[in-house]
Parts: C-alpha cells; structure tokens; sequence
C-alpha cells in the first residue's frame, strides 16, 4: 500500500462496500427518516411497522410448501385451495391479511404450466412464501421472463415439452399467484411430510418443477 | 357499513379487450409492453381502489373493477421462441381497456 493511501477513513475518496457497518446508505437514511416522520405525525405507529415486518419474516418456502403438499395428498382439498385459497388456508392454520392484495393459486399439469412473474417490480406472494429471491426482483429475470419463459425455465433446468402450454402470470395488480407444481411420479407412497421437502421456493414460483424423490438406498 | 363507491365493471369473461396506450407521469400499472394489444378477459376479481389515486395520497375511489387478461405470445413478441398456444396474462384495471373489434 503507498504511504498516500493509509488506514485512516477520510482520506478524500469513498470505498464502496468497505463502509463501517454501523453506517446506513442514503436509501436506508432516507426511509429512517420517512419512518420518524410519520410516527411523529401520528399516521402508524413503531408496533404497526414491527407488526408488518414480522408478518413478512414470518412466513417462508416451507408454509407453501406445507400448503402444496397437502394439496398433493389430498384431491379435495386441492380443489378447495384453487378454488377459494383464503379458506382453504384457514383450514390449515394461515389466516391471509383482510387488506389487498389478494391471493390466486394455480395448478401446473401435465398440459398447462404457470410461471410468475412481476415485470413492474418485485409483486410476490409474500403472505405465504415471505420475501421473495434477488433473482426474482432483478431487471433480467422481469424483463425475460415475458418474453422467454421456456428459456429461463431451461436455465432452472426445466426443459418443456411443446405439447404443454405456458402461461406467464404477471403479476401488475391487486392479485398474487402461488403455483402449485406437478407431483413428481413415484410418489405414491410418500408421507406428507416427505411431499413437502419436494416442494421448493422455485416450482412455486413456477420456474421449474418439484424435485423428484431420491431413490432409496440400494442395500447390499 | 357502505361498500366503497366503485366504476360497474364493463366487461364479461370471454369479451376481447383493447388496451389503452398512454404513459402518464404519474403512478399507473399497465405494462408498456401489452398496451395496443388486443386480448380476451378471462377472469374479474372484483373492484379495487385505484393505485394510480392511491399512489399520490388520494383514497383510491371509485374503485376499479380488476381483470385477468390473456394474451396470445405469438401476437406480443414477433420472435417468440414456443408454440402458438403459449399465453400471457395480465392483470388490468378497468379504466385502461376498451372493447375490441375482431
């Protein structure tokens, strides 16, 4: 290092990414201050932001995939959860918020496959599956996804055959989309437990399919 | 309790819809890239207030019935890498459509 470039922190030039972590952007100063200011003038409240941030952390891929391989194990219930969701869901203990947006399940077959997608920004169904991945909020990924999806799909490893359509759902409203995958075959014999670890983030998205069971281990 | 006033809802499943071309420089949620495009209602959720009110403050009233919108791939992108039958569908407020003729 050349003696004009030592340790001391002010030395003329910023180091992007070597920041002190006790230092915040100006994006996240900016909303500090959003936040003070509406608290001070009355219009939420700290508990009704922690309330918020809690319902999102709250939540993860695994209740999806709960939800999905319940609906894998059992044919009414499925009809049920793509019929009504906010219902079918209380049934299994999620209670969806009163407040939009909203939520629709669809069901990928052998025939149709959903992908979704928000190309305005990063629209997710977050009351169910929390926050969604960074590729998902990226720039490639929203502007691809609408015009390519058996493309991206390749790139997740899912090769489609022609004879199924695709249907990209975008997600620009009121509503979000939860997709529940094909079951994988030779899955007859699966508890519902073992279904739900072959549910994952993405074949819920619907980029790709659930994962297929590992064959057992072949004893000598 | 009175239910908030909403627009009636102009179209039924099954109608082909225009969509309005515009690009205010407000708030809105029409992607650029379906507007022009002729597609098929497939679904009406119900109303919902107005994000392009919602967005500046405003209450969001009269709400806007929402639709699913279909679109045929082949008619959005001129390269479209799939079959004919790959479809794209879109969620759209009432107040940017309008009725198609074949």
């Amino acid at each position: 290092m050349s003696a004009d470039h030592g340790d001391d922190i002010d030395h003329g030039h910023p180091h992007p990414g070597m920041e002190g972590d006790d230092e915040l952007g100006y994006y996240a100063r900016r909303a500090q201050a959003i936040e003070s200011l509406m608290i001070e003038k009355g219009i939420l409240t700290s508990q009704e932001i922690q309330g918020m941030l809690d319902s999102i952390e709250r939540r993860s891929p695994t209740d999806g995939a709960r939800v999905v391989a319940h609906a894998w194990f059992n044919e009414e219930y499925k009809a049920r959860l793509l019929d009504d969701p906010e219902s079918a869901l209380k049934e299994l203990g999620y209670e969806l918020p009163e407040t939009t947006p909203k939520l629709t399940v669809v069901e990928n077959t052998d025939a149709v496959h959903h992908m979704v997608v928000c190309t305005l920004c990063s629209c997710y169904p977050r009351m169910l599956l929390g926050r969604p991945p960074d590729w998902y909020k990226s720039l490639a990924y929203r502007s691809r996804a609408v015009v390519d999806p058996r493309g991206i799909m390749q790139e997740f490893g899912l090769n489609l055959e022609e004879e199924v359509e695709v249907r990209v759902l975008d997600s620009t409203a009121d509503m979000r989309f939860l997709v529940v995958p094909r079951r994988p075959a030779s899955t007859e014999d699966l508890t519902e437990e073992e279904l739900a670890s072959l549910v994952t983030r993405d074949s819920m998205i619907g980029v790709t399919d659930a994962l297929s069971p590992q064959p057992a281990a072949i004893a000598d | 309790m009175t239910a908030p006033a909403s627009a009636p809802a102009r179209f039924g499943t099954g109608e082909l819809v225009k969509v309005r071309v515009g690009t205010p420089s407000t708030h809105f949620r029409t992607p650029e890239y379906i507007q022009g495009k002729t597609g098929i209602v497939v679904a009406l959720y119900g109303s919902f207030r107005n994000p392009e009110s919602l967005g500046h403050g405003g209450d969001g009233l009269p709400m806007q019935p929402l639709y699913r919108v279909e679109f045929e791939q082949k008619q959005l992108w001129d390269n479209y890498k799939g079959p004919e039958k790959d479809k794209l569908l879109v969620d759209i407020y009432d107040n940017w459509l309008y009725p198609a003729t074949t």
